[in-house]
């Protein structure tokens, strides 16, 4: 069937901010949908609340809004804009609820607007717990046998039915409190018993337990035809109990036969046909290692994480064509892009095997708990492509950026044989690691498997690593077994190191091309990765298309972490477009399968690798391009300028040296001293003594950061001599090699600039200033566009050092400097010479298309050719604010008081025209419920209690009842504010936690000198918060935000709704 | 060490080409023609598929052997796979029905193998210059020698090789039909679904005449794949041919099909590199419906070929449009060129044996 004639105009649904399990992943499902409808020739009118992704961008859509994503604002713009279908399974699972609200409400039907993809009915099936169990014992498919309980008597008949070990999980208890497994009756009843007793409403579900079976995912596509298609199998190293999404994971599965691949294949296709998907649809199985028997875990009937990965994967455009197939194309007539003479209605053959691997922040929250269950923690993931196993998990170690090269995680080598025995039963985020520590010590492969239940194929490719480390370390490195090493993807300074010989005979790596069907047919698609083998592909493609353009490779930006997420992708991205339409041929290395960066079809190469010093030379040997740009792809890329410098490669944009001009902290005082710019007084420490010396000297607070990262510990305000003392503690515990800075910390505004030069000019699109007062990492603020509180003498102030700084720098393309403004005066923090975080979001509120101009700019031309006038563009009619969105809920143990030290993994925009509108919007968009009344709970420190005042009497004016601990409650009454007493944990009736348990708080104030640990009250309290969703702000500028939305006493109803495409 | 020691092992082409890689399974030098499959799965299944008869396997994806070998799996007795080639062989497999890993089986059923090839770039060879001859050679070898077995190597009749040689029964437990499984080289999971159905099978040799055919007085009639070039069975094409007034309901697969459109006036062709895998798009013109089935021939009835008044073509691949189905108007037949038995491969068209029983229950006229 081709275009269905009824549809014109399509309402795209995004997913929205960045959490941990609805990541980057997508954008790019989304971005390849508009794109295949834009294709169509299809009006598309888009919604989603994240300024940094692809998809809201102005080549994507017709009409684009970016909007809170809850159903009011949704049906407003169905109403403005009257589409006639709305596609429901491309925006995730935020999409996908929301396209399932709109149709059950019946508001679809009464405005004539048809739901493509997945219809209500299959949602329906797939989501709801008893619907689900229904289908499947309908069509024959086992799911995991539970049973919700009110007696231990029930639980143990029920357990007796389906078999020890069982699971107990009781109702209402956060963080799982009271479950476990049970293995034997007496254990279930004494579980079960403890279970009932701290449930609630005395319930609990009794589940069989299959940790430790294998967990194998398929991807399937079917159409309206019902031609129904698997795009690829999938394995998960670590076994059921672990999300799939914190699990390695590889591609295709390796442990089954063909009877059990076809068994779970077949079962896919019936579920998919069962619930009559049109799209894709993942399908999560739990196979019993030792036997036939099998489980389905999950279904999801839209495109996922796992779809993403599937694509990247395989080649095969999942998105593209379960848009298509949402429009009324069937499988049969799509063509498969790969090969460009087959269609999309086969099954990609793969010769070669994918490792993916989860990129965790525990680098950044040094006190959350690392453990791993059913609640996803990774914020991304890095994808390798390799010949091996082996060779995959070697690249991908590289990848994920955690500084290592091989599977030897050095805090391990230090324990003892049994510790590492006993580490081994710790399922956590280095589990691989401790299989491997374990295997070097000779802890046998059957041992492992009994501890962790890996399956014994991925523990003995492993021992094939350790095996071939050892050989390496014996006797003289010869060319076997240097080739051997490399067959393994090791890196040349990896096998110096361990054989601590000089390499034989060096091998640049080659590639091979990802063509969807094992080379079966000529592709036309240039997507490679590296091995070591003979034969060149890319180099034959290369060969094969000669071309006249200048060729200039992009490099990504990695896994997604706090501190470098999509937006980088996207400043990838435009990079990549904007030189394909200066006549370039764009060529792009990444490794993070999430992204819009790695479709095969955004450059015109696409290399799949490590972006390692080795891994960029034998690409740069390959291509021998005409220059690189580093500048957009956050940390990553530009930490790769000085060895591409070295290399002789031509760095399109600023260079290696003026980079480093603003990383290295004496060169940059220099710069500063040179240029008349002040920053805030500090030094540089080594020993506690010192760093206590200096911190009297400038006078607390201060603030105390390593000069480079180390384990996570990054930075900390210190208020005291105590506060330096721990850190100084921690830090000096690591061996301190490098030395500490410690700067005056200013609490004043903090302002934050882009700004685009090219040598002679400069451009500012706009001056964005953050409500949090200096101290909350920038990340973490929120920003508004264009600067609200500043003077015109401090604007020019900013403008003058942005141009002065540009230039010393020389700068050619972004640079992006953060500014506090203390006391009328403009101090420098921080210059990165690159795109930074607010490009995306400042380039649609001002039209100014910053990576577009930047990429000009590198490539030669200048800003007065292209028509724009050196200093501060003009400011707009819009208000834009940008609000950080947290996964605190996800991640036990995390501290959410804010600090500076980024926490966030996400943002939403609020556009309006005034700025309390938008703030309004952004907050809401980032999930904050607006209670107009209720009850407050305020717990603040000593130096905020002056300014907490003000704020409780707000509060009070609104008709919020006021709750808060002693030293607060007694400032609070003091000055005359009715503050009720809210006891210290476990002091008295009520203490906090049961305040916020009672439901009595909306929300919680809360701000502590220090935090971070677990164990301390004032943490307890918030995460508390946060368990309850219970909105919680921890900047005293945050609840004056806050106030100033609550006291319009508007709704987002009642705020115009913009399309961005028209500013 | 697992790194060492090696034996060194050749892989010589037709064109002259040579990689080299290391040895495995039986030791010794084999010539035959190279193919590759490009299934990712199921590599026991392919090695005692008997259609492989006078070929030297090429696995496309390169880690063989990952879940070991069983005494369940196997498609025929033994293996008749003339060679092996992969990038890889696991040393350590894992599966709970593991019984020994590739290695060994390969040596016990005297397969020679080699590994440590690019298997891709070999593919790729094959691919653009089409089917090749070639040798694999464990140690040392004279070139010349080998290049003139390899160029003077044919496949030749085959179905012979691989045939029962005398009738075999097997019964169903609840029969309702007897079927004659005419064996050209037949995979086990062909009876086992026809058993399964509750037809008593009696597997007959390649060469059985109609007459004896007939004399067992069959419900219907299955027509097994098998390997070569289909036109060199003359005999087997002929008792087709003989049968067909007895209006006997068949159903035909792979060599089946291709004898059976012989048999009625249509040509078969080699196709360049055949298809091999279990990943190919099938259209079923009828249902409108397209299928991944599993597949496994180098030969293909040319569609145009068919007589309008023998049958029509009834499936297509989807990737290249030739031949994968027809249904015949003079005899209650219907005939397939992929495996709908799968084992390897996907399990989607195994409703095509559930319309031969149909057939032969009368409740439908061949569609």
């Amino acid at each position: 069937m081709p275009l269905r004639s009824d549809i014109k105009k399509v309402l795209v649904i995004g997913s929205g901010p960045i959490v941990i399990g609805q990541a980057a992943e997508f954008d790019y499902a989304g971005t390849q949908a508009c794109r295949a409808l834009k294709q169509e020739g299809l009006e598309v009118v888009l919604i989603n609340s994240n300024p940094a992704t692809i998809m809201t961008d102005k080549h994507m859509a017709d009409k684009i809004y970016i909007e809170p994503l809850t159903l009011d604002v949704v049906k407003r713009v169905i109403e403005i804009e009257k589409p006639d279908s709305v596609l429901s399974n491309l925006g995730g699972q935020t999409g996908l609820t929301l396209s399932m609200e709109l149709a059950e409400c019946g508001f679809l039907a009464e405005h004539g607007v048809k739901l493509l993809g997945s219809n209500p009915e299959t949602i329906h099936k797939a989501e709801d717990r008893q619907a689900f169990k229904d289908t499947m014992e309908k069509i024959g498919q086992p799911c995991i046998p539970s049973k919700v309980v009110e007696t231990v008597e029930d639980a143990m008949d029920f357990a007796e039915v389906i078999h020890y070990p069982v699971i107990v999980r009781p109702a209402f208890t956060l963080g799982g409190t009271g479950g476990g497994i049970a293995q034997t009756p007496e254990e279930l009843h004494e579980i079960a018993t403890n279970g009932l007793r701290l449930s609630p409403i005395t319930q609990i579900l009794v589940e069989k337990c299959i940790s430790g079976w294998k967990e194998i995912e398929f991807e399937v596509m079917r159409d309206s035809k019902g031609n129904v298609i698997t795009v690829c199998s999938m394995e998960n190293f670590d076994p059921v109990g672990v999300h799939t999404g914190d699990s390695i994971v590889v591609a295709p599965c390796v442990t089954l036969a063909d009877k059990e691949y076809q068994m779970l294949r077949t079962a896919a296709i019936n579920i998919i046909q069962e619930l009559k998907v049109e799209g894709g649809c993942n399908c999560q199985f739990a196979l019993k290692p030792d036997s036939f028997d099998y489980a389905v875990i999950e279904v999801n009937p839209r495109v996922s994480r796992s779809s993403a990965l599937a694509s990247k994967a395989t080649g095969y455009p999942i998105a593209k064509v379960a848009a298509r197939i949402a429009v009324g194309y069937t499988l049969d007539e799509i063509v498969n892009q790969v090969t460009g003479k087959t269609y999309a209605c086969f099954e990609p053959a793969l010769d070669y095997l994918v490792v993916k691997f989860p990129k965790w922040p525990f680098d950044k929250f040094v006190y959350a708990k690392k453990t791993l269950g059913t609640q996803m923690k990774a914020t991304g993931e890095i994808m390798a492509i390799a010949p091996s196993f082996e060779a995959g998990m070697m690249k991908a170690v590289r990848s994920i950026e955690l500084g290592m090269d091989t599977m030897t995680k050095e805090d391990f080598t230090k324990l003892t044989d049994e510790e590492v025995l006993k580490k081994l039963e710790d399922i956590d985020v280095d589990r691989s690691f401790c299989v491997f520590e374990a295997l070097k010590r000779g802890i046998t492969v059957d041992v492992i498997h009994d501890i962790t239940k890996i399956d014994k194929w991925f523990i003995s490719k492993l021992n094939n690593l350790v095996q071939l480390e050892k050989w390496l370390a014996e006797g003289e490195l010869t060319q076997e077994k240097y080739d051997m090493a490399k067959k393994y993807c090791y890196l040349d300074s990896t096998i110096e190191r361990i054989s601590g010989q000089k390499i034989p005979e060096r091998r640049l790596a080659v590639y091979k091309m990802v063509d969807t069907c094992a080379a079966e047919f000529s592709a036309s698609t240039p997507y490679f990765y590296n091995t070591f083998d003979r034969e060149n592909e890319a180099a034959e493609f290369i060969e094969q298309h000669p071309t006249d353009k200048k060729k200039v490779i992009v490099f990504g930006s990695g896994p997604i972490r706090i501190g470098q997420g999509i937006e980088f992708d996207y400043c990838s991205v435009h990079c990549v477009w904007t030189l394909k339409e200066e006549g370039c041929e764009a060529i792009i290395c990444n490794n993070n399968p999430e992204t819009v960066s790695t479709d095969f079809d955004t450059g015109d190469r696409l290399y799949f690798d490590p972006l390692t010093k080795e891994d960029v030379e034998a690409l740069i040997a390959t291509e021998k391009p005409y220059g690189v740009v580093v500048q957009f792809g956050g940390q990553t890329a530009i930490k790769l300028i000085k060895h591409l410098t070295q290399l002789g490669v031509r760095i399109l944009g600023t260079s290696a040296a003026d980079v480093d001009a603003a990383e290295d902290r004496e060169l940059f005082d220099e710069l500063l001293e040179k240029c008349n710019i002040p920053r805030p007084k500090g030094s540089t420490v080594f020993t506690t003594e010192e760093a206590l010396k200096a911190a009297n000297e400038l006078g607390y607070p201060v603030l105390l950061r390593p000069s480079y990262v180390l384990g996570g510990q990054n930075m900390i305000i210190a208020h005291c001599d105590s506060d330096v003392t721990e850190y100084m503690t921690i830090i000096t515990s690591h061996k301190l090699e490098n030395p500490v800075l410690i700067d005056k910390y200013m609490m004043g505004t903090e302002v934050e600039v882009d700004a685009i030069c090219d040598g002679e000019d400069f451009l500012i699109p706009g001056i964005m200033e953050h409500i949090e007062r200096a101290g909350i990492h920038s990340g973490d603020s929120i920003s508004i566009y264009p600067a609200q509180t500043l003077s015109e003498h401090i604007k020019r102030v900013i403008i003058d050092y942005t141009e002065k700084l540009a230039k010393a720098l020389h700068v050619i393309g972004l640079v992006n400097i953060q500014y506090v403004v203390y006391d009328h005066e403009v101090f420098v923090i921080e210059v990165n010479p690159r795109s930074s975080r607010t490009v995306p979001y400042i380039s649609k509120v001002t039209g100014v298309n910053m990576v577009d101009i930047a990429t000009k700019i590198i490539l030669g031309a200048k800003l007065k050719d292209m028509g724009y006038k050196s200093g501060l563009y003009p400011v707009g009619d819009y208000i834009a604010v940008k609000v950080p969105v947290f996964s605190f809920e996800k991640l036990n143990d995390v501290d959410n008081q804010l600090g500076p030290e980024m926490k966030s993994t996400g943002e939403c925009l609020g556009i309006a025209k005034t700025f309390s509108e938008a703030l309004l919007k952004g907050l809401i968009a980032a999930g904050y419920k607006l209670y107009h009344e209720g009850g407050v709970l305020i717990s603040v420190k000593d130096g905020d209690k002056h300014e907490i005042i003000e704020i409780a009497s707000r509060f009070e004016a609104l008709g919020f009842k006021i709750y808060a601990t002693s030293g607060t409650a007694s400032v609070l009454n003091r000055n005359m504010i009715a503050a009720s007493h809210a006891y210290r944990i476990g002091k008295g009736d009520p203490d906090v936690i049961q305040l916020l348990e009672s439901g009595k708080i909306q929300y919680v104030i809360s701000t502590s000198e220090t935090g971070r640990q677990p164990s301390r009250d004032s943490v307890k309290m918030r995460r508390k918060a946060v368990e309850r969703s219970i909105a919680c702000l921890t900047a005293i500028d945050t609840a004056n935000a806050l106030l100033d939305c609550l006291e319009m006493h508007k709704t987002v109803n009642d705020i115009e709704l913009i399309d961005i495409t028209k500013i | 060490m697992i790194f060492e020691n090696k034996k060194k092992a050749t892989l010589i082409l037709a064109d002259g080409t040579e990689f080299e890689g290391r040895a495995f399974g039986a030791d010794g030098s084999v010539v035959g023609e190279i193919v590759f499959t490009t299934a990712m799965v199921g590599y026991q299944e392919t090695l005692t598929d008997p259609s492989y008869c006078g070929q030297i396997v090429t696995q496309t994806f390169p880690l063989i052997g990952n879940y070991g070998v069983n005494s369940v799996d196997p498609e025929s007795n033994g293996s008749v796979v003339s060679g092996y080639i992969v990038r890889e062989h696991c040393e350590d497999p894992s599966n709970f029905r593991c019984e020994g890993d590739l290695d060994s089986y390969l040596k016990k059923y005297n397969i020679v193998g080699i590994y440590d090839i690019d298997t891709r770039h070999l593919t790729k060879i094959i691919r653009e210059s089409g089917v090749m001859n070639g040798a694999i050679v464990h140690g040392d070898f004279d070139r010349e020698a080998i290049l003139a077995q390899i160029r003077a190597y044919n496949v030749g009749k085959v179905v012979p090789k691989v045939s029962v040689k005398a009738k075999e029964y097997y019964p169903a437990e609840n029969p309702k039909f007897n079927v004659v499984l005419m064996d050209y080289g037949y995979k086990f999971n062909i009876r086992r679904e026809l058993v399964k159905r509750g037809c008593n099978v009696t597997v007959m040799p390649w060469n059985s005449t109609a007459d004896e055919i007939k004399a067992l007085n069959p419900d219907g009639i299955m027509l097994s794949n098998g390997p070569g070039d289909p036109a060199d069975n003359t005999e087997a094409i002929q008792t087709l041919h003989d049968l067909i007034p007895a209006q006997i309901p068949t159903f035909g697969i792979c060599l089946g099909h291709q004898l059976l459109a012989l048999a009625n006036g249509a040509k078969t062709e080699k196709l360049k590199y055949g298809h091999r895998g279990g990943n190919q798009p099938v259209k079923d013109l009828a249902l409108d419906r397209t299928f991944i089935t599993s597949q496994n021939h180098g030969y293909a009835v040319v569609s145009d070929s068919v007589p309008a008044e023998a049958g029509e073509v009834s499936h297509v691949n989807g990737n290249d449009g030739t031949c994968e189905g027809v249904r015949y108007h003079n005899a209650p037949a219907f005939t397939v060129q992929f495996h709908p038995e799968a084992c390897g491969g996907p399990k989607d068209t195994a409703y095509l044996f559930d319309e031969f029983i149909e057939l032969m229950e009368g409740k439908k006229s061949c569609r």
